[in-house]
């Protein structure tokens, strides 16, 4: 038996009072197994202890929220006797050591979390950072991450509709990998994973247990320094083709009657299952460890235990159904063993070779998990940069202007991912990736699920209360621009090292922001995931708190559109105020001397005002095409309109003070530009609800052109927007 | 008329192959499950896109050896029509019920996008809704979708007027740059001798709808459906 040292459990990542709490908890010196099992427990990455007492501060609720944040993932009602259950969870650490084995696990994960809970998934997004383009990691990093991603989804049958791709120096040595599924539940009918009835089977079924992914929750836990390379084999290895099985077995079992209690074993695998289980069913639960399928031999109670093999499943039946259950998964090949029974101890008890090797009261594992409030430092704020003081830095025609952030990689066409991901597959896929949101349609009917992923970690940086409320208010837009009713989000939290008061203070920052936002919005959090110490050699990234949202499209038979010029003639007109803020803008971010300023402030009353607007003009079929305007501003926005139109532009400026190339570029938010066939009706409609909406140009011809300016070619845009990263790529 | 669908444990597109198929046949097909070697009397067997058993061997290598494949090559071989897509092609390759092979992409990835390409023939009970030389827009979605065979087998091919598919261009012309995966002759689906079986990579089932860009594929459905009640 290994000897508990206090280097030992420093190597277990926990502190010398963390370790005094365990001795207490245990009222006597852990084995190497217990020491382990609180290892994984109390790590960052399970016990959310830096970030829980800010989590809290989240609207989580709405009349039509099922479930909030705890469980697997969230769960809102779509009507219909129909559920969408989704979450968005990172996948950073291990994708950076090892690209495409851990995007692969990081979508195998999620969609995990999402069946569990008794929903088919229909849909996968990513929410992907990498470093800068000229850094030499960077290239094998994306094209690993990209061919895992859709390695895995592929073979799912479960289309990748879209996300967001962003390269920034500050993820040179920390990638993001953030990876969202949504599935599809009968409302009466989900499943959660606290444990009950005493003396029930606790059964195991999917993959056999080998050695990968041991204290992959510790890993993910940490910063990294020079070491990476070694921390490879904490990395899993995914197999979608079982993950596929899975899915199908669980979903067959769940329409029988047979299941108390699921749980999918991700995080510090079959330990973290079976403690929630029972946490939340105020149960015991006793493990005879010899009866886990294993893949290797000789394996040790504390190796199960801290396993990540994926594609497991851990589960509680009723009594008399084990026959019934182990019958559906013989028929899809999968492995089937009862390893245990729910206990009346309130205690886990784990067995191997007739002995007891592990034996810790489940309540205080859980609610004495350390919980920390860091010391804080809020994010010193930054002078706004006036457009004009901000113009002055600048001398570029706005074409030419255009031209450069079209091909450029934060705003070229991101085709070459998106096709690699099966996006059509189940056949539901309305708006195709590219779009402001994408829509898939519920299977059988003429209603439709919209699903975005937004952040704009260049404003977080520089505010980031602001920029917490700014990518909850893009998601919601972006859901209103293909008409969709926003109803509810997942945040995935990106940070660098929480032990550093600004790192927390940019964390509480961002959830300050993102709460005003959501409870303004009526868009409550249901679900989420924390990924901290996202830092290499004390340099940390950007933060990031990716907002995955869903809204709800009554009919897409008449009530959605899409961004691309539908027909010429049509009349252009622009929604919401513009004032030409500059500050943390594109423009001069790829054309001016880097980011400066602050972000756009972001106007609460004004994003509902203009969105309930444009989505009830949507709704009752008064516009061709909509866009969100947002990095790159308005040029950018109409380009991409008729881009993907292939018609032509005039445009022109309205009588401002602002200077041009602030009101073509200026990211002043709430804002969206339309086409139409009838404008005179909507301009009318806009007076009576105190929106802004301004006539600003029509569509037709061949080109996009600017009163005054100069003119370019629908082609020629298309050219620059369609090639770099494909260029990118394919260059040695 | 009478279908069935083979389902594999990676098949993903058969939900796809069903919702297309129902709307041009009157009863359900039968979703017909991969180790069942009882395959009902039919009269349209199709084989849909997906992983059949995860295809880390050889797509379509493992599928070719289950329990029911045995029987849909004897149907095969009475006369009965086979449609394969996509993993389904890839399979009726690997048992030989259709000549040649499909290899990586010469692009070495996953390609998911609408192509164009033309109908080579239409004296088959599948393309016989479309005209000789109509261009169509359908997505493929594919790992290893790069035809190849042996010029023998090629000749064979077009002496016989077996290539009922090839990838064109946006004008209709068949040349290198409108050739996604590197298909020896841009050839996107095949017939068998007796014309009764055909392969193809693109997918008609995910243009059989309106709302999700494009009606090709349902003439396919529509044509052997009305094929096949109407000989």
């Amino acid at each position: 038996m290994t000897e508990i040292t206090p280097q030992i459990v420093a190597e277990h990542g926990l502190n010398e009072k963390e370790y005094k709490q365990v001795l207490k908890i245990m009222g006597r010196k852990p084995n190497i197994t217990e020491l382990g099992i609180f290892s994984v427990m109390w790590s960052e990455h399970c016990s959310y202890k830096s970030s829980k007492y800010w989590l809290k501060k989240l609207p989580t609720d709405a009349p039509w929220v099922i479930c909030g944040p705890g469980e697997n993932a969230g769960v809102i009602d779509i009507g219909d006797g129909k559920a969408c259950v989704f979450k968005m969870e990172s996948h950073n650490h291990p994708s950076f050591i090892e690209p495409y084995q851990g995007a692969a696990t990081g979508v195998g994960g999620i969609l995990r979390d999402v069946f569990t809970m008794g929903a088919r998934p229909v849909a996968n997004m990513n929410a992907l950072r990498f470093g800068s383009p000229n850094h030499p990691k960077t290239k094998y990093l994306l094209g690993g991450v990209v061919s895992g991603i859709g390695g895995y989804g592929n073979c799912m049958g479960i289309p990748t509709v879209g996300g967001e791709l962003e390269f920034d120096s500050s993820y040179n040595g920390n990638i993001l990998v953030n990876a969202m599924t949504v599935g599809i539940a009968d409302a009466d009918k989900i499943f959660y994973s606290a444990a009950a009835g005493i003396g029930n089977a606790v059964v195991y079924v999917g993959s056999k247990t080998g050695r990968d992914g041991i204290h992959g929750a510790t890993m993910a836990s940490e910063e990294f320094a020079e070491d990476t390379e070694e921390k490879r084999p904490t990395v899993q290895v995914g197999d979608p083709f079982t993950e596929k099985l899975l899915l199908e077995a669980c979903l067959e079992l769940m329409a029988t009657d047979a299941i108390v209690a699921i749980q999918d074993m991700g995080a510090a695998g079959l330990t973290s299952s079976s403690v929630e289980m029972s946490d939340k069913g105020d149960v015991g639960i006793s493990l005879d460890l010899d009866s886990v399928p294993m893949r290797e031999e000789g394996m040790t109670p504390y190796e199960v235990m801290l396993s990540e093999s994926q594609e497991r499943m851990l589960m509680v039946l009723k009594p008399g159904s084990e026959q019934k259950a182990q019958a559906i998964f013989d028929k899809w090949e999968l492995d089937f063993a009862v390893i245990g029974k729910v206990t009346d101890t309130k205690r886990l008890t784990l067995k191997w070779k007739g002995h007891t090797v592990s034996d810790i009261p489940v309540r205080p594992l859980v609610a004495e998990a350390p919980e920390y409030k860091r010391p804080y430092r809020p994010t010193p704020l930054l002078a706004p940069i006036s457009p004009q003081e901000a113009v002055s830095l600048i001398k570029i025609d706005p074409i030419e202007a255009l031209l450069s952030l079209l091909g450029s990689p934060d705003l070229c066409s991101r085709r070459w991912i998106w096709e690699q991901y099966d996006h059509m597959v189940m056949g539901d896929t309305v708006q195709r990736p590219g779009g402001d949101a994408a829509v898939i349609r519920i299977h059988g009917t003429s209603r439709a699920l919209a699903i975005t992923t937004d952040c704009t970690p260049r404003y977080c940086i520089a505010d980031p209360i602001e920029g917490g409320r700014q990518a909850v208010a893009e998601a919601w837009r972006n859901l209103t621009a293909v008409g969709a009713l926003p109803l509810a989000i997942t945040d995935n939290m990106n940070f660098g090292n929480p032990e550093k008061p600004e790192i927390m203070g940019q964390f509480a920052g961002c959830i300050q922001g993102i709460a005003e936002a959501c409870r303004y919005l009526d868009f409550p959090v249901v679900s989420g995931n924390v990924s901290l110490y996202n830092e290499t050699n004390g340099v940390g990234i950007m933060p990031t708190p990716a907002i995955g949202g869903v809204g709800l499209i009554e009919d897409i038979t008449k009530s959605t559109t899409s961004f691309n010029f539908k027909s010429p003639g049509d009349t252009i007109i622009l929604i919401g105020e513009t004032l030409g803020h500059l500050g943390r803008s594109l423009l001069l971010r790829l054309i001016g001397e880097g980011e400066r300023g602050s972000p756009p402030p972001v106007n609460l009353s004004a994003e509902r005002r203009n969105g309930d607007f444009v989505r009830m003009l949507i709704q009752t079929n008064k516009v061709s095409a909509c866009h969100d305007i947002s990095d790159g501003g308005l040029l950018v926005t109409v380009a991409e309109m008729a881009i993907a139109g292939k018609i032509g532009a005039n445009l022109f400026k309205l009588e401002t003070n602002t200077p041009d190339l602030a009101w073509f570029f200026g990211e002043d938010q709430a804002r969206y530009v339309i086409s139409t066939s009838d404008a005179a009706p909507i301009l009318d409609a806009a007076k009576v609800s105190g929106v802004n909406a301004s006539v600003i140009g029509s569509t037709g011809g061949t080109m996009l052109s600017v009163e005054n300016g100069n003119s370019i070619s629908i082609s020629d845009l298309h050219n620059q927007h369609d090639t770099w990263l494909e260029n990118f790529m394919s260059e040695a | 008329m009478k279908a069935a669908i083979i389902v594999s444990p990676g098949s993903n597109c058969d939900r796809d192959v069903r919702v297309a198929l129902e709307q041009n046949i009157e009863s359900p097909p039968i979703m017909h499950w991969h180790r069942d070697p009882d395959l009902p009397k039919v009269d349209l067997i199709v084989i849909p896109g997906g992983f059949s058993y995860g295809d880390y061997l050889r797509a379509g290598a493992m599928a070719a050896h289950s329990p029911v494949i045995r029987e849909v090559i004897d149907r095969a071989q009475k006369g009965v029509p086979v449609l394969g897509i996509c993993n389904g092609f890839q399979i009726l390759t690997e048992c030989q019920l259709l000549p040649g092979t499909l290899m990586k992409n010469t692009g070495l990835k996953f390609i998911c996008r609408d192509v164009d390409i033309r109908v080579e023939t239409n004296t088959s009970i599948f393309t016989r809704n479309y005209t000789k030389g109509q261009k169509l827009k359908m997505p493929i979605a594919h790992n290893e979708g790069s035809y190849f065979a042996d010029t023998k087998t090629l000749s064979r091919l077009t002496d016989n007027d077996l290539v009922a598919l090839r990838y064109c261009s946006d004008d209709g012309e068949v040349d290198e740059a409108a050739n996604p995966n590197g298909a020896l002759l841009n050839i996107a689906a095949v017939l068998s001798a007796e014309r009764n079986v055909l392969g193809m990579m693109p997918h008609p089932e995910r243009c059989s709808d309106k709302q999700l860009g494009g009606e090709d594929g349902r003439t396919l459905f529509s044509g052997l459906a009305n094929a096949i009640m109407h000989p």
